[in-house]
């Protein structure tokens, strides 16, 4: 049951991102893949839970590099696309 | 689940993970403009917090020190790039930023199959759970590597394409190889043992990894835009089928709107080339081409040379003008200038407006981020079915570092590698001007017959150069 009700998810999601991203103005696209690209990093939940876990030793390392690369994903990508931005919301002269 | 947030209701959880989405479905709405779009990216960011915080209060952490570690460590890099790169560098940063995401996903699938089989033995293994976690490292170990290739290439290290023989063969027997990997973890065929370390899943990630090299080293630097946004639908995908494996909401939903937004992109580009993906994955363009001698004719006699000084009178007289910025400007960091050049103007009362090219540059966007960056508004840069009908009411066109993006011949000839690509027809302007270093061909390996127009002149020269050659000279003559 947990399968549809995912599968529910994937293609309403879908759905909904193909009307929000077609909106978007080719002005902004740069922006757009890298505020994208730190939403991404969204797996940094799943390996939270996994290098906490204490199941194994092995899975705590793999978790513990997981964590470091979504990490990374998800400051940096945040941190990049509001450098971008900034720019753009500026008004001349400030 | 005895974590700090013990004693609150089960549904807590997937309850904040709905807000969390919902934060990242507004933060998205608001990129809708330009002004409101550094609020939406924090309202964005606000939401990943909050999953996040969420997630490390409520599991009971064995082991906060490594947890904690990771996060520091994690934190520390990504604030030390974002913060000490180059907004020149920026679209290699990007790719990095994305084979991270694709490379967690896959780590991420991976961990949680040790887990369980060492909880409950290979046989607690749902095929939900394996045929999940093959399609995420399959997806994630292939953004990683591509991702860092595709980098690589942005960074200049090795920008041309490298073919290698029996190109597509190959390409097609390796994701074969990883399918079958995938498809031992699934079915369980006793064919390797399992055991501990769910061996097939690594095979997996190490073929896949191949993959994601094999994949892009023979692709162009001019055809990273298409590559950069097809490996961050990846990433989203990625991420989405991680939530297959954990049953996580929050990650379906995340994933699932980065993969539509990469794929849109994707699209968007192919098409402003008009080419179609496979086309571009498979049968790339960009080799070292040879200009035969009757291509090269077509200059011979043709092309009239202009200095900056002439440039200026032109601009003197001019009331409307056009910038078409490309690829050179952002090599040779000439956006300063060529922004300092259409303040002057504006402020003589000429109206300068910038006319950009979707897949100007090497990412989606590429040219308005630089221009952002030396404080041109976005109010004055146009796409191209915007700026297309305005030309023929334009005293001067400025193309600077920009070749294939002006070339008629995606009109006239139907054989030619860019055939039927739009692209934006500054030679229906009174005059253009022509800035890059030589006649040499652009990406596509062809001649370009504007530059021979009779309405043509070339102004040879570094677009740094050239453009800041331009400013002395028109501030000169004020």
């Amino acid at each position: 049951m947990a399968f549809v009700e995912n599968l529910t998810l994937f293609v309403l999601a879908g759905f909904l991102g193909y009307e929000l991203i077609t909106k978007i103005p080719a002005t902004l696209h740069t922006p757009l893949i890298s505020g994208t690209n730190a939403i991404s990093g969204i797996t940094l939940i799943g390996s939270v839970v996994v290098a906490g876990s204490g199941h194994s030793t092995l899975a705590s390392v793999l978790g513990f590099f997981a964590v470091v690369l979504a990490t990374v994903n998800v400051v940096g990508g945040y941190l990049v696309s509001h450098q971008m931005l900034r720019n753009f919301g500026r008004r001349r002269g400030e | 689940m005895a974590g700090l947030l013990d004693g609150l209701p089960q549904d807590t959880l997937p309850l904040v993970y709905l807000v969390s989405g919902v934060l990242f479905i507004v933060g998205l709405r608001k990129l809708t403009h330009p002004r409101t779009a550094e609020q939406g990216n924090l309202i964005s960011a606000t939401g990943m917090a909050l999953a996040v915080g969420v997630t490390v209060l409520w599991f009971e952490i064995l082991e906060p020190l490594v947890l904690g570690a990771a996060l520091l460590v994690g934190a520390g890099i990504g604030t030390w790039l974002a913060v000490s790169v180059e907004t020149t560098e920026m679209p290699q940063l990007i790719g990095v930023f994305n084979g991270f995401g694709g490379g967690a996903s896959a780590l991420v699938a991976g961990a949680e199959l040790v887990g369980q089989v060492g909880a409950l033995g290979a046989s607690g293994l749902s095929a939900t759970a394996t045929g999940a976690a093959a399609v995420t490292g399959l997806i994630g170990a292939v953004t990683f590597c591509g991702s860092l290739v595709a980098a690589g290439k942005l960074h200049g290290i090795y920008e041309n394409p490298i073919h290698y023989p029996a190109e597509n063969a190959i390409k097609v027997g390796v994701l074969s190889v990883a399918v079958s990997a995938g498809l031992v973890l699934v079915t369980r065929i006793d064919l390797v043992p399992m055991g501990e370390l769910v061996a097939p899943y690594w095979a997996l990630l190490a073929v896949a990894s191949v993959l994601g090299v094999l994949l892009v080293v023979p692709i162009g630097g001019a055809d990273m835009p298409v590559v950069i946004a097809l490996l961050n639908a990846f990433s989203g995908l990625a991420a989405a089928s991680t939530g297959f494996v954990l049953n996580n909401s929050v990650l379906i939903i995340a994933g699932t709107l980065v993969g539509a937004s990469g794929l849109i992109l994707t699209r968007i580009m192919c098409r402003s080339m008009n080419r179609s993906l496979v086309n571009v994955l498979f049968g790339g363009h960009g080799g070292p081409t040879a200009t035969s001698g009757a291509e090269a004719d077509i200059y011979e006699g043709n092309v009239v040379s202009t200095s900056p000084e002439e440039v200026v009178m032109l601009l003197e007289t001019a009331r409307r003008v056009v910038i078409v910025p490309g690829y050179g400007m952002a090599v040779g960091q000439a956006q300063h200038a060529v922004a300092e050049l259409a303040q002057l103007l504006e402020d003589d009362g000429v109206d300068v407006v910038f006319g950009i090219h979707p897949v100007a540059g090497r990412l989606p966007g590429h040219m308005n981020v630089l221009l952002a960056e030396a404080n041109v508004p976005y109010e004055r840069m146009r796409e191209l079915s915007e700026i297309n009908p305005t030309f023929s009411q334009t005293d001067l066109v400025l193309v600077t570092g920009a070749n294939d993006v002006v070339n008629p011949t995606a009109y006239s000839d139907s054989a030619s590698p860019i055939a039927g690509m739009p692209v934006l027809d500054v030679w229906e302007a009174q005059t253009v001007v022509v800035n890059k270093r030589s006649l040499s061909p652009g990406y596509a390996g062809i001649p370009n017959p504007l530059f021979a127009m009779d309405n043509a002149l070339m102004l040879f020269g570094d677009a740094r150069d050239s453009m800041q050659a331009l400013v002395n000279e028109y501030k000169r003559g004020r």
